[in-house]
């Protein structure tokens, strides 16, 4: 016959066999669960200019060819990334101090020279950030790196989910025609932010 | 030098084009066959080791010789 004190001896016993054993058990259920877990990335695109178009992409395709899920939320200026031909992305160095102005072509030691011409020449010569862009483009072709049509096709192609803001669509008078018709959905920040939410890593760009 | 059975050839490609070349080109392959990648991107070595570690592929070797970096890759 089991009396009232063997009952609460025998709880008193699982509950400190549990209090030992649990937090080790949780620990690694919950190691295995991050080790099962596909790690994820969402980024938020902001920007459309040539230089701003690389991070995103970049990162995305990267991530995507190591396994990854990614998503990228595109808004206000990022929406020029989603345009059906981003063959004319452009770059100005008016007010940008950060960016180097070095020349792609001639001897080495005059591809060294950093030009750092002031704004207010740049601002007042007509067609110089064409220039510019023209300039960089030479650069980047010279040195290998992906031009930016073919690197957002990589992107596709590798499964990463292109996602267009639809409030900033409608506020620059876009439509959905403009854009690349891969893009997956159009939302808002209330349908992006829980999956922002979810990912490893999110990114503001 | 030991044997491969494909061919990548990324030299002149800067990031991340020789991860997502690499990437293709095992997708192409069987488990257990070894791809060769060619290279001339010094922030290929390691990108490659991280990749591998993220995927699973194993990082059989990797050598330099005159700015050309050469890695075996067993796909998993």
């Amino acid at each position: 016959m089991v009396n009232a004190i063997d009952v609460t001896l025998i709880e008193e016993i699982v509950r400190q066999r549990l209090d030992e054993i649990l937090p080790q058990k949780i620990e690694e259920k919950l190691a295995q669960m991050k080790a099962n877990k596909t790690p994820s990335m969402s980024i938020i695109a902001t920007k459309g200019t040539l230089d701003w178009a690389y991070p995103p992409f970049i990162l995305s395709s990267t991530a995507a060819a190591m396994g990854w899920n990614v998503s990228i939320f595109f808004t206000f200026y990022g929406l020029q990334l989603l345009k059906k031909d981003i063959s004319g992305l452009k770059i100005s160095p008016l007010g940008n101090p950060g960016m180097p102005m070095k020349m792609p072509f001639g001897p080495d030691w005059f591809k060294r020279i950093d030009w750092n011409i002031p704004n207010l020449v740049q601002a007042a010569i007509p067609g110089f950030e064409s220039f510019a862009t023209a300039l960089m483009r030479q650069t980047i072709k010279r040195k290998g790196v992906v031009d930016i049509a073919e690197l957002r096709s990589l992107c596709l192609e590798a499964g990463v989910n292109m996602i267009g803001c639809q409030m900033t669509v409608d506020l620059f008078g876009f439509t959905r025609e403009d854009f690349i018709p891969e893009v997956k959905e159009y939302c808002g920040a209330a349908t992006f932010l829980p999956m922002a939410r979810e990912a490893d890593v999110t990114l503001f760009i | 030098m030991m044997n491969f059975d494909k061919d990548l050839d990324a030299r002149g490609l800067n990031c991340p084009l020789p991860i997502l070349r690499a990437k293709k080109a095992l997708s192409e392959m069987q488990s257990g066959q070894v791809l060769r990648i060619l290279t001339t991107d010094v922030g290929s070595v390691k990108d490659f080791q991280a990749f591998c570690k993220q995927t699973g592929n194993e990082l059989l070797s990797h050598s330099e010789a005159d700015r050309e970096f050469t890695f075996l890759m067993k796909r998993k």
